[in-house]
């Protein structure tokens, strides 16, 4: 023992803090949020298997070319991206969030130091990775089986990149506002899986766009999917074919302001009406 | 992260709360409640269900808003929870199979990530008893297991105030007594501690001091074994008469009273019993169950 006296100094704390700073707090979160998904079996099969599925089935029925060296798959790519891209966020945020909220998982971690944001980011650094995942499968397997072509110009693959990223945020943000209309953590699919599979249908994602009755066109146009399937097909079809849709061309600043309008109702929706705990709670 | 200091008056106040009250609709669910907890000790806030503990301890936690009353909880009003607060709080949810995709350690490493100050979480694991099973995934945790691995998550963040509410609820008299040391550990150990039970001998057990809560007021706190007077209360003796009813008494002195009744039978009392009204005796009245 040292019998040196030494001035009563406050004890600092020696060993600096462990917990990450915000970037690693969302990345650890995001993390966790990737293992979960990965780890549930239902929601990698419903999310990730069911586009490619689809596209299996639609593009081994309809093999033949829908215009002179454009073949179906060429046209149906581009709404089962935009379908994939709306599953991995609208839907599995929809579905989820309202499971994690009856679990109270929410409800825990509102009692933890955890900035909320951070929770958002993990769902976010999910959603994109699943949608990139997603993405690059759909592609790799229509390019291998069906002889799907690849967009060949730097300008197509920008158009491609902000129409994906505007979309799924649009969706993710719709997805988390209306996993608050869900009760109970089993009513989430009955509340969102109707709206997605009436959007699919009447946005152009298994028929042509511009067969479907006007009425029904016109209504898809108020509702983000038929903007990222227009969009895509933009990136994926020839220029030519911008003439066959309802606006005479692939309107893409019109992509972008729908989009945007709907990434701004999203998010006034999830500020306002957000939930953390089930009405039962409180 | 440092601790805040304190002023003299919450040196030995973990929670003061004034006049609460919340109101759910027409009916009242806390109806002006007061109520000190210190630091350090261990306090039970037992009633029934519908008297408003679970509303009080919520809004204690900083999960609902109250309607009127003063509340300081650490020195913070928990209607504004801070994250410097949340780091000195722990909650021990009531929750089950919450991560069924994730194992033991994944989901308190997770969370002890949170805290600027959290303990070493395999320590945690360690001391709530789930050592064999941190590489389990939490479905297939038994009910106790699951208690502990809430627990686990409430104390990662080494807290110096902790709520479990109802945190027995459904576990079988072994696995009571286990979880009754853990608490006793961290009560040793310095931290203030608020459980909600249904169970008098759980309060009896663990608590320094219990809040008997009912239509939304705090109707008494006292020592376990002094509550309701409990230890000033009258015994009653009871015997049978020689025409074979039964009579009784109360008494304060019931020792004269059996020696009187000795030399009236001349020797053996027939169904003699002397008792005192049990904890649960004292409670139910007090909750006006009789």
């Amino acid at each position: 023992m040292t019998t040196t006296t030494t001035p009563a100094e406050p004890v600092t704390a020696a060993a600096p803090p462990r917990r990450s700073g915000r970037t690693g707090l969302a990345l650890r979160q995001g993390r966790l949020e990737i293992r979960q998904f990965l780890r549930s079996r239902e929601s990698v099969v419903f999310t990730l298997g069911f586009p490619l599925i689809m596209v299996l089935i639609f593009a081994s029925i309809f093999d033949e070319e829908i215009a002179p060296g454009v073949s179906y798959t060429q046209y149906f790519i581009t709404g089962m991206i935009a379908t994939g891209l709306m599953t991995v966020s609208f839907q599995n945020l929809g579905i989820w969030i309202p499971i994690e909220r009856d679990r109270g998982v929410l409800k825990r971690y509102r009692g933890t130091p955890m900035p909320k944001w951070v929770w958002f980011a993990g769902k976010v650094i999910m959603v994109l990775v699943t949608s990139v995942v997603m993405t690059a499968l759909l592609l790799a397997v229509s390019v291998t089986l069906f002889d799907l072509n690849l967009p060949s110009t730097t300008t197509a693959w920008l158009t491609f990149g902000w129409v994906s990223a505007l979309g799924v945020t649009a969706c993710t943000l719709c997805g988390i506002a209306i996993s608050s209309l869900a009760r109970t953590a089993r009513s989430g699919s009955a509340v969102v899986t109707p709206v997605a599979l009436v959007l699919q249908f009447i946005s152009g994602v298994f028929f042509v766009f511009t067969n479907l009755p006007s009425w029904m066109q016109q209504v898809a146009a108020l509702f983000p999917l038929k903007w990222m399937c227009q969009g895509l097909r933009a990136v994926f079809l020839p220029e030519s074919f911008g003439a066959d849709e309802p606006g005479g061309s692939f309107e893409l600043t019109r992509v972008a302001v729908v989009l945007a309008i709907w990434c701004v109702i999203g998010l006034v929706l999830c500020l306002t009406t957000f939930r953390w705990t089930t009405r039962r709670d409180g | 992260m440092t601790r805040r200091t304190l002023d003299g008056m919450s040196d030995d106040v973990a929670i003061r709360v004034r006049g609460l009250r919340k109101t759910y609709g027409d009916s009242p669910a806390v109806a002006g409640l007061d109520l000190d907890v210190h630091r350090g000790e261990v306090f039970a806030l037992l009633g029934p269900n519908g008297a408003g503990k679970t509303t009080t301890v919520e809004i204690l936690e900083g999960y609902r808003q109250r309607d009127a009353g003063e509340v300081r909880v650490l020195d913070v009003d928990p209607a504004h929870p801070t994250r410097d607060w949340r780091e000195r709080v722990g909650i021990v949810f009531q929750g089950t199979g919450e991560f069924d995709e994730l194992c033991v350690a994944e989901v308190v490493h997770h969370f002890a990530g949170f805290y600027a100050d959290a303990d070493d979480p395999d320590k945690v694991i360690e001391r709530v008893g789930l050592s064999a099973k941190a590489r389990a995934r939490t479905h297939t945790l038994s009910g106790g297991q699951k208690r502990r691995l809430d627990v686990a998550l409430g104390i990662v963040g080494r807290p110096e105030l902790l709520f479990l509410d109802e945190p027995t609820t459904g576990f079988d008299p072994e696995a009571r007594r286990e979880f009754w040391e853990l608490i006793r550990d961290l009560a040793a150990a310095g931290t203030t501690i608020v459980l909600t039970t249904h169970y008098l001998d759980e309060a009896e057990a663990l608590a320094d001091r219990v809040g008997v809560i009912a239509g939304g007021r705090l109707v008494e706190v006292a020592a376990p074994n002094r509550l309701g007077n409990r230890q000033e209360a009258l015994a009653t003796v009871s015997w049978r008469t020689p025409d074979g009813t039964l009579d009784s008494a109360q008494s304060a002195t019931p020792t004269a009273l059996v020696a009187e009744l000795a030399a009236r039978f001349g020797g053996e009392v027939p169904g003699l019993t002397v008792t005192r009204p049990t904890l649960e005796d004292i409670y139910l009245t007090m909750i006006g169950h009789r």
